[in-house]
């Protein structure tokens, strides 16, 4: 692998993170760093290695189809910044 | 009564015995943190008249029956704030019992407090707490130890008999060493982590923090279990973890990984724990050396999946159902970048960029999935090596408690501080940190821990080999 390059902007954007320009100066070179050092896996010989996701040997759980006790619409809209009329609110997303 | 050296199992004897009531114990609680936390800072918050009234009503016939438990702040208990150390979260308070309260709870626990710990459990220090600072309670001037720091200096300061924690790569052995206390993580699948805040899903493990293997045992005995909740957690009997606890370690087989002793690494720590192995050696265990040859790249391998893991569950702080909002944003692109950018600390937005990176388009194949190939690779090395031992021996830490600032300045400095535990998180296997001594640094006694690691789902063989080391050293 040729080494790649991490542009902090351009991800942070992608993750919608707003960074500060000093913050960008200062997170480059670290990501960098942490980047050439996690590059040493190209040294192992994973040819034919099946991947690990999870350490437990459980796949397709799955549960009982029957209805169960949830939130009632108070309680799921009691931490939200901003609610009204058992909705969150967010900023207008459709101009016009 | 005094906390000092006071055990949940001490404590229990003189509840039955009538000599201690709940509330008795939950005030002298009260009293230890009002002499020790101004000066340790392991508590974000408490509430001690919740804590009084539930002290009241508890049946003292259950095995933890009047047992005050503190609470790392990223595991949720209904009406209580669940910060997770970060600003985006503050003011918000959970809506219900993680599964690990319940258990809790029915065994007759007080869930009471709530520890200090580096935001959304990233780090290894508890410095990247955005709400306080949390010391070493040996030397003011270090570090506790991180992820769950608060979790480890309460019950290192007798400010607790017992407090949950949660292990993603160490965040509960490695703390538990540096503060001087016992420290379990259990098996990928033994606890529930239905009402934990993720982190990185396929390593998180919530375990508990005592002063003694013995007391670890029973809040284990507690909180396991399948939950229907965690579609991650092993449907398994839990078997009795108390019964055979005293067997000792006569005729088993204890395996020493030569890459568990590295250059550079503190030889004070080598010392007390090549000791501590002298010991095993004395009670009648078998002492081999064996290899993980893997071992060095687990550091790097965790921080491909942890950050990946990281990058996805942390999407779901965007100010919309809880936690803190930007304040007026012209749109709704503004109001995330904002909300995130200001609600995030600078570690948590270290990882989730760097996580983003090896998922996205193009490097998935050249770093995720290498990863998870490397993953497999030590999960065998571990597998190869109980085909040969019962159980292995190693430091918790390679040094002792370091200076508040020291490693700030450079994440992967931070990052190999973990490299001894990050391994059992990505084979799922469970492992242990119990103290073995002291190092001697600039005239203050730090602790050290001896890290003991079983296959998966043989908690009761590791309790049992922590325990026998216990008791020879208290004999």
């Amino acid at each position: 692998m040729s080494a790649p390059h991490l542009d902090v902007r351009y991800i942070a954007n992608l993750v919608r993170l707003r960074l500060t320009e000093e913050e960008i100066t200062e997170l480059q070179p670290q990501l960098d760093h942490v980047l050439s050092y996690i590059e040493q896996l190209d040294e192992v010989n994973v040819e034919g290695i099946e991947p690990t996701a999870h350490a437990s040997a459980v796949y397709n759980v799955f549960r009982a189809d029957v209805p169960r006790n949830g939130f009632t619409q108070e309680q799921a809209t009691a931490n939200a910044p901003h609610s009204g009329n058992g909705l969150f609110l967010v900023p207008k997303v459709v101009e016009g | 009564m005094n906390l000092e050296g006071l055990t949940i199992t001490k404590a229990r004897r003189l509840i039955q015995a009538g000599e201690l009531s709940p509330v008795q114990l939950v005030d002298a609680v009260q009293a230890a943190i009002e002499r020790t936390d101004p000066a340790v800072g392991g508590y974000l918050s408490r509430d001690y008249e919740r804590a009084r009234a539930l002290a009241e009503k508890t049946d003292v016939t259950l095995p933890l029956g009047g047992i005050p438990v503190a609470i790392k702040d990223v595991i949720s208990v209904e009406g209580e704030s669940c910060t997770c150390a970060s600003q985006i979260l503050q003011g918000y308070v959970a809506p219900y019992d993680a599964t690990v309260i319940t258990k809790l709870r029915a065994a007759g626990a007080i869930p009471f407090g709530r520890t200090n710990m580096d935001e959304f459990a990233m780090g290894s220090s508890t410095e990247n707490s955005s709400l306080r600072i949390t010391r070493n309670p040996r030397d003011p001037e270090r570090i506790p130890g991180g992820s769950s720091g608060g979790s480890a200096a309460v019950v290192a300061a007798d400010e607790a008999l017992a407090s949950l924690g949660s292990d993603t790569g160490g965040s509960i052995r490695q703390p538990a060493a540096l503060c001087g206390c016992v420290g379990l993580k259990p098996s990928y699948g033994r606890v529930s982590r239905y009402g934990l805040v993720a982190f990185a899903s396929s390593l998180d493990q919530i375990g508990p923090f005592t002063h003694t293997v013995e007391d670890a045992a029973l809040v284990l005995q507690a909180i396991a279990g399948h939950d229907p909740l965690d579609s991650t957690s092993l449907d398994l009997p839990v078997p009795d973890y108390s019964a055979p606890l005293n067997d000792g370690v006569k005729g088993l087989k204890l395996g020493v990984p030569k890459e568990y002793f590295v250059e550079g690494m503190d030889p004070q720590v080598e010392a007390r724990v090549r000791a501590a192995i002298e010991v095993y050696r004395g009670l009648g265990a078998e002492i081999v050396e064996v290899s993980l040859p893997h071992t060095k790249y687990a550091v790097a391998d965790y921080y491909i999946i942890a950050t990946a893991e990281a990058s996805a569950n942390l999407a779901r702080f965007d100010g919309v159902r809880y936690g803190q909002r930007a304040s007026a944003p012209r749109d709704l692109a503004d109001h995330y970048g904002r909300t995130r950018g200001e609600g995030f600390g600078k570690e948590v937005k270290r990882r989730i960029i760097l996580g983003t990176y090896v998922l996205s388009s193009g490097y998935y194949d050249a770093f995720y999935l290498r990863a998870q190939k490397v993953r497999t690779l030590i999960r065998r090395d571990f597998e190869e090596a109980f085909r040969k031992v019962d159980g292995l021996l190693s430091p918790t830490s390679p040094v002792a408690a370091f200076k508040i600032g020291e490693r700030m300045a450079d994440p992967l400095q931070m990052y190999l501080a973990d490299i001894f535990t990050i391994a059992a998180n990505l084979a799922g296997i469970c492992g242990i940190s119990v103290p073995c001594g002291d190092a001697e640094v600039d005239g203050k006694k730090l602790p050290v821990g001896l890290q003991i690691m079983a296959p998966a789902f043989e908690e009761a063989r590791l309790l049992r080999i922590a325990r026998a080391y216990e008791t020879a050293c208290s004999a």
